[in-house]
């Protein structure tokens, strides 16, 4: 995961090619209900990005919460392992998921020489 | 001079995957061949599943499958043996096959047939309930398995690989009779994280089941071949065709 971050950042790199930017954070949405784990994620990314024109750039997570809309009563929930991730209004399962599925890239910080 | 410059970007971290995994199925399609993704944590019974299927099925079905391990061709072995072309594709470290990874055993593939005679092509993935959960490879259709000696817990325990897939194989069920476990609990558990999945109990060694997975196979074979023939075939639930 950590790998697809500093791609993704290369690409973005290439929008501002001959100029390299300076990246001093990048912004990182990291939904509950994905298989990422922030602590792995921010260790890794100091170890990628060593030596490379990341080098330096702060990793900032943002966790983002599962959420889930219970489809009979429209209430949202948040959904837990320890109640099989029931809607608590009916027992109804997880259905629909609003928010917790993110591995975003929201935005960078960075300056560019001029 | 430097000016402080924020971007949104609002890319998702996995885009570069998704392009792959879009251009593989493009691919697909343009063969008309149905690629489905099984994933499974290790020693669930992907490979005996599937050499039990391909045996089963080969008479009916053009199939192939791309083999995905961290180490040695073991399973690809055993699958070729039962006489169905096998790529392997050895990750080295990596815990899962992504879509550049697929992309690379196709062009092997090509290099032994032409994928437009297939009808069917298997993702054999790493042995993994996590990473390969993230990670499509351009699959029309993933499925997971669980067998009865892992718990009932693990779909709830990770719940993304349950989440994601559209059939659940419940394998091992000749062990039952041997084992404090619930069934039906299993199943429940897959339910509360997925409730429109197909859920199938099966044995590839007592044979329980597999009629069905069979019969489920050759609906979503004929469904794709269906949907690929109808321009709006996406935009329509695939029917039953001669399952």
């Amino acid at each position: 995961m950590t790998k697809c971050l500093v791609l993704s950042m290369n690409q973005w790199r290439q929008q501002h090619s001959p100029a390299v930017p300076v990246v001093e954070r990048v912004h990182l949405q990291v939904g509950d209900f994905t298989c990422v784990e922030p602590d792995q994620l921010l260790f890794t990314w100091r170890v990628a990005v060593e030596n490379s024109w990341l080098d330096g750039a702060e990793l900032v997570v943002e966790a983002v919460p599962l959420v889930g809309r219970c489809v009979r009563c429209q209430q949202t929930y948040s959904p837990a392992p320890d109640t099989a991730y029931r809607s608590p209004c009916c027992d109804h399962p997880m259905e629909e998921i609003v928010t917790g599925r993110e591995l975003r890239i929201r935005s960078v910080d960075y300056t560019l020489e001029s | 001079m430097h000016m402080p410059l924020e971007d949104t970007l609002g890319l998702n971290l996995l885009a570069a995957n998704h392009h792959q995994a879009e251009h593989n199925r493009e691919h697909f399609d343009a063969w008309q061949v149905l690629c489905l993704n099984v994933m499974s944590s290790p020693g669930a019974g992907k490979t005996s599943l599937l050499e039990q299927t391909l045996t089963a099925l080969s008479a009916d079905l053009a199939m192939a499958v791309l083999e995905g391990d961290m180490t040695t061709q073991l399973d690809a072995d055993r699958l070729e043996a039962v006489g169905v072309p096998v790529v392997p594709i050895t990750t080295g470290r990596a815990c899962h096959l992504d879509a550049s990874m697929v992309s690379g055993g196709l062009k092997m593939l090509q290099q032994r047939l032409d994928p437009a005679s297939l009808d069917l092509l298997w993702v054999e993935n790493v042995g993994n309930l996590v990473c390969p959960a993230e990670f499509e490879v351009g699959e029309h259709l993933k499925v997971a398995l669980l067998s009865v000696t892992e718990g009932d817990d693990k779909p709830l325990k990770y719940p993304v690989m349950f989440r994601e897939a559209d059939c659940v194989l419940i394998t091992k069920t000749d062990l039952l009779p041997y084992l404090p476990v619930d069934i039906a609990r299993i199943e429940a558990h897959i339910r509360q994280v997925n409730p429109h999945c197909t859920v199938l109990r099966v044995s590839a060694t007592s044979g329980e089941g597999l009629a069905a997975w069979h019969s489920w196979i050759r609906q979503q074979v004929s469904s794709q071949l269906v949907s690929l023939r109808n321009p709006h075939g996406h935009n329509v639930v695939p029917q039953l065709v001669n399952a």
